[in-house]
């Protein structure tokens, strides 16, 4: 193929520039990429996925399988593109996938010269089989299999950060209209005439469908410019929304659709302040869908050959683009459209060599448009095999019996850069087929039409096996007023134009491959051959979706958009049997692929939800290194100039066992628990017991799943007889919360229990080390927190520079340790009186790294030892599980396997040769390079000041019977082996006469 | 899918949270059959079909609702509120919507 723009379209439209493979070319203001390049004479644009065998551009739109290019670079690298969707700008800079060196000369193309090793099935049959020792030929695959899979696959993904941003926005509408074209336009107009609040998608720039490109007049207006003003007159309407560039994706239950918009993928970066995509959730009270019909080619040998490409494509790009697909185009045609598309294309310039039919005969209005672009004619004739090298540069045509499905006669041959080749149209009701709509097959349009589905959608046009025009205008009103009955809307008014051109008869003959020597490719992205099909079905894959699976057929982006139908044509025909009989797979959103960050929208990166505590400036002022802990943001330490964060916990912990330090624990999540049956409550939730909890005491208490592992911990404070404050933990506060909920509501209604999530209401600090209570001391009024009036575990209530303060004698550290309640306003007032307090004994704040080293080093549990798989009793805690008294999770706690001895079980380890232990180690017991089977694993690791080592815990087989023995801890990932001595993880303090003191 | 809570109206669905099969009532406080809690937390009769289901408002009123749902075509035929303060808050709905009208 050697595209070229047309002499008429010569003129006009601003002239860009972009770079392919970085060599610059120019194209124009309109071109899409695939256009562009086609008419700098482009053909090879890729190369194929298996077999890497060139390919070209297809089609011209979002159902291209061949021409994906990888766009732009840096962070804004995005690859598998449709060059065919992709519109051009100045400076687009677009690469080729899969090949090495050079797109036209591609070294991995040798993968051809063995395609019969990888025909379907290829991976399964080489790669599963047993993997015994001596099986020399499998180890053999195993070493290979490495570089094949390297060699199959599409283009390569970023490797930085996407600088641009992301949006979701939520719509709501009466009538939605999906598609604008003529049945598009036409449900729009009449839905918007009876005052319904519209939205209407299009994936394309403009809208207008096959009007853009139509040879029809419409009101006396060649098709396209009446489609431009009827969408400029929709667009003004204030009960309009017109969305282009806006694919919609997937449909779900109760009319809710997902659209993805391409704001700014039509322009090298986005504009200031704009997203480069926007998902859209729109929610309709009923909708239209007018998605049209999608060209599916003939199967004939060597059809995969660059220049090969779909009739109606080719038609575009001449008609709408002024491209020529190739100075000599023949078209290979089963059906009208594509003596049509043969005309029109002679009328645009473009030399057609042939038109070859498959049909014996056909209609004479049709005859003498083949007649009109000067084209040898074929009739009852089939392409048989491609000529050329890279590109194409012929055909063999033969005679074809349509009724045996034959070939006879001798073999001729025709000059062609281009075949256009037409098999028919499938509609595409992707949407409804997602939703479990079942497709019904109609023999007449040898096609699957949507049929009946449950959701509040009407099909119009094309989409319903509606073809044509006129078609498109009458259903397209008569699904609008379908739409607005649905809706509560009077049925608006009619304004179909008055259309003249030709009447088509859409229906093909049923001929979807042409069965000759060659490699015939169905699946054009995916490699899958019409043999390969068959080879399926020699091997028993005969069902639609074991065809699927075993050859991958319609399983690549492209899903099988311009495949499917003439896979199970093949399949229906091997197995003698009629394409409805052979069935049909489901289609699965997205219609075209989404970026993950579409989806993310604006929780991702610095849009997305963050949660300060009151303390957060000073946190950030004083050298705070903050640190994401799942929406919150906290300190991890507070870093001296020159000082590394390991330095600063290690001085911050340090400086906490000798003399006294705060730490912001806002975070915390926070539980009012009100009501007479307030205790029983939390009895019932707690594996502990808390009915006999006095007033003016905290307990530290222990939540079971139902299934009897471990979900949260926390302390709980009794303020009165009727009223608690549960503390949980940071990132569980959210789920504790539905948990006591659903408890409340569901399971037992009965208490009288009110709860109040108060997180945010509360800003807390917590004073820890040996001064902590002359700290308080010196700050407190209205309170005696001397050890008798405020023993361990008790909860006074006071004041601190006139803020009122709930104080708890409470300790995660080990050391002496108060937290400090106030109302989340007064939290740095708070924080400055206390740090005032402490100015004598050297108070330090300390962050979440510290704060986990004293913990570690007391062998307190959190996250990461309560990891949902943790029962009490691996921790250590079984005396935290009451016998006394039933609970949530007590039954299935006391199962065997629960219970077990071999069970992993809290330890704590220390590095005995001086290196440091990395989280997520494994415990073994054998070398470096022979380590042996796993035993356990490292949970929450650092270096502990107080034993001067690197310690970690750990859950262990066995562990409390194993302390004093030594093992290694060993990260192969991150080439690390560590000698440890298994030790009790209870490091500092055992008998807890630091914190009772 | 869009749920119609009883106090809210109709909402999306991703304001609610599914908390599970409606049918499996936990074993009373006072009984500790191992069999009755296995039952209440493993054994589901994943019905094709018309369903009884709670959910819970969390990103609305925070009500627990039991949905009656067809599981095969996703259609909700009723939406009813459950919990200590159920009647009372579906009295105070009764008024309002007498009120209205």
């Amino acid at each position: 193929m050697s595209g070229f723009r047309l002499k008429a379209a010569e003129t006009g439209g601003k002239a860009l520039h972009f770079t392919f493979d970085g060599k610059s070319f120019v194209g124009r203001e309109g071109d899409t990429l695939a256009s562009a390049l086609m008419a700098n004479g482009v053909s090879i644009v890729g190369r194929s996925f298996k077999y890497h065998r060139p390919r070209g551009i297809f089609t011209a739109g979002s159902e291209e399988p061949s021409a994906l290019v990888t766009l732009r670079s840096g962070g804004r690298h995005e690859p598998n593109v449709r060059a065919t969707e992709i519109e051009l700008y100045e400076g687009l800079e677009a690469r080729s996938q899969n090949r090495w060196p050079s797109v036209r000369f591609d070294l991995m193309a040798v993968n051809q010269l063995a395609g019969k090793a990888f025909s379907a099935g290829f991976y399964y049959k080489t790669f599963m089989g047993p993997r015994r020792a001596g099986h020399k030929a499998t180890q053999f695959w195993y070493f290979c299999e490495q570089f094949i899979r390297r060699a199959a696959g599409l283009g390569k993904g970023a490797t930085s950060a996407d600088p641009d941003t992301y949006s979701r926005m939520n719509a709501w509408c009466d009538v939605l209209v999906i598609g604008a074209g003529a049945a598009g336009i036409a449900a729009a107009g009449r839905a918007a005439s009876a005052g319904a609040r519209v939205i209407m998608c299009d994936e394309r720039a403009r809208g207008g469908g096959s009007l853009t490109g139509a040879p029809e007049l419409l009101d006396g207006q060649p098709a396209a410019e009446w489609a431009s003003d009827a969408m400029e007159e929709l667009a003004e309407l204030d009960n309009v929304t017109i969305l282009t560039r806006t694919t919609v994706q997937s449909m779900f239950d109760g009319d809710t659709y997902l659209a993805v918009e391409r704001v700014n993928d039509h322009r090298d970066e986005p504009k200031r302040h704009q997203p480069r995509q926007r998902a859209w959730t729109i929610r309709a009270a009923s909708t239209v869908i007018a998605t049209g019909a999608i060209e599916r080619p003939i199967v004939f040998a060597g059809n995969d050959r660059p220049g090969v490409m779909l009739a109606d494509a080719a038609r575009r790009y001449a008609v709408e683009y002024g491209v020529a697909p190739g100075r000599a185009v023949a078209v290979f045609t089963n059906n009208d459209t594509g003596w049509l598309a043969a005309r029109d294309m002679a009328r645009a310039g473009v030399i057609v060599s042939a038109i070859v039919d498959v049909r014996a005969d056909v209609q004479d209005d049709v005859r003498k448009a083949g007649e009109e672009s000067r084209a040898e004619i074929f009739l009852g004739a089939a392409i048989t095999g491609t000529r050329g090298w890279q590109e194409l540069q012929g055909a063999h045509v033969r005679d074809f019996h349509e009724v045996s499905n034959t070939l006879g006669g001798k073999k001729r041959f025709i000059g062609c850069d281009c075949i256009a080749v037409s098999g028919g149209w499938s509609p595409a009701f992707h949407l409804t087929s997602q939703q479990g709509g079942k497709p019904q097959w109609d023999a007449e349009l040898q096609a699957f039409l949507p049929g009946e589905a449950s959701a509040n959608w009407f099909g119009a046009g094309a989409m319903a096996g509606k073809f044509g025009l006129r078609n498109a205008f009458r259903t397209g009103e008569e699904a609008a007023v379908r739409a607005l009955t649905q809706a509560g809307f009077g049925e608006g008014e009619s304004s179909v134009p008055v259309i003249e051109g030709d009447a088509i008869d859409y229906a093909p003959a049923p001929v979807l491959e042409i069965n000759s020597p060659g490699k015939s490719f169905v699946d054009l992205q995916h490699d899958v051959t019409a043999d390969d099909v068959r080879l399926a079905h020699r091997e028993g894959f005969v069902s639609v979706e074991h065809l699927k699976r075993y050859t991958t057929l319609g399983m690549a982006t492209d899903q099988g958009k311009t495949s499917n139908v003439t896979g199970l044509a093949i399949m229906a025909q091997t197995r003698d049997m009629s394409i409805p009989e052979v069935g049909t797979t489901r289609f699965r959103p997205p219609y075209t692929p989404v970026a993950l960050a579409t989806l993310a929208g604006e929780q991702y990166g610095h849009l997305s939800t963050v949660r300060r505590t009151p303390m957060h400036d000073w946190h950030v002022a004083n050298g705070a290194h903050m640190y994401a802990n799942g929406p919150w943001l906290r300190p991890e330490s507070y870093n001296a100039p020159g000082e590394t964060v390991e330095q600063a916990y290690i001085r911050e912990a340090r400086k906490v066992r000798e003399s006294v330090g705060l730490v912001d624990v806002s975070t915390l999540g926070k539980i009012d628990v009100q009501g007479p049956d307030a205790a029983e409550f939390l009895n019932r939730i707690y594996s502990n017991g808390f009915a006999k909890l006095p007033v003016g005491k905290a307990r530290y208490g222990l939540m079971l799943r139902e299934d009897g592992f471990l979900f949260d911990d926390g302390t709980t404070w009794r303020l009165d007889e009727h009223r608690f404050l549960m503390t949980t933990t940071t990132a569980g506060a959210g789920h504790v919360m539905e948990h006591l909920e659903y408890h409340r509501d569901v399971v037992w209604p009965d208490l009288k229990v009110a709860l109040t999530s108060v997180s945010d209401e509360w800003a807390g600090v917590a004073v820890a080390g040996p001064k902590s209570r002359q700290v308080l001391a010196a700050c407190v009024t209205k309170c005696d927190v001397s050890n008798e009036a405020l023993p361990f575990m008790g909860v006074r209530t006071g004041e601190i520079v006139g803020i009122p303060v709930w104080i708890a004698r409470l300790s995660f550290s080990g050391e002496m340790a108060y937290e400090v309640y106030c109302g989340a306003n007064w939290g740095q007032a708070l924080w400055d009186a206390l740090m005032a307090a402490g100015e004598k004994h050297d108070i330090v704040p300390y962050g979440l790294e510290a704060l986990s080293t004293l913990r570690i080093e007391k062998g307190h549990v959190a996250g990461p030892e309560l990891n949902g798989r943790t029962t009490p009793g691996d921790l250590g805690l079984q005396g935290m599980v009451s016998s006394k008294k039933n609970f949530v999770g007590a039954v299935l706690n006391n199962r065997p396997a629960m219970q077990a001895e071999d069970r992993l079980q809290l330890v704590a380890i220390r590095s005995i040769d001086g290196q440091r232990i990395i989280g997520g180690s494994h415990l073994v017991k054998g070398t470096k390079d022979e380590p042996g089977l796993s035993e356990g694993h490292t949970t929450s690791t650092c270096f502990s000041p107080a034993l001067n080592a690197y310690i970690s815990l750990a859950l262990l087989e066995r562990g409390r019977a194993r302390f004093g023995e030594k093992m290694y801890a060993t990260n192969p990932v991150r080439d690390s082996h560590v000698a440890v001595e298994v030790i009790n993880p209870h490091m500092v303090d055992p008998k807890g006469a630091r914190m009772h003191g | 899918m869009k749920i119609t809570c009883p106090y809210c109206g109709e909402r999306d669905h991703r304001e609610f949270t599914y908390r599970g099969d409606a049918t499996a009532i936990r074993p009373s406080i006072d009984n500790t059959s191992l069999d009755d809690h296995q039952a209440f937390v493993y054994d589901r009769k994943n019905t094709a079909g018309t369903h009884r289901e709670l959910w819970n408002h969390t990103s609305g009123c925070r009500t627990h609702v039991v949905v009656v749902r067809d599981t095969v075509s996703h259609e909700i035929f009723s939406c009813e509120p459950v919990g200590p303060f159920a009647k009372q808050l579906a009295r105070n709905v009764a008024k309002l919507k007498g009120a209205g009208a």
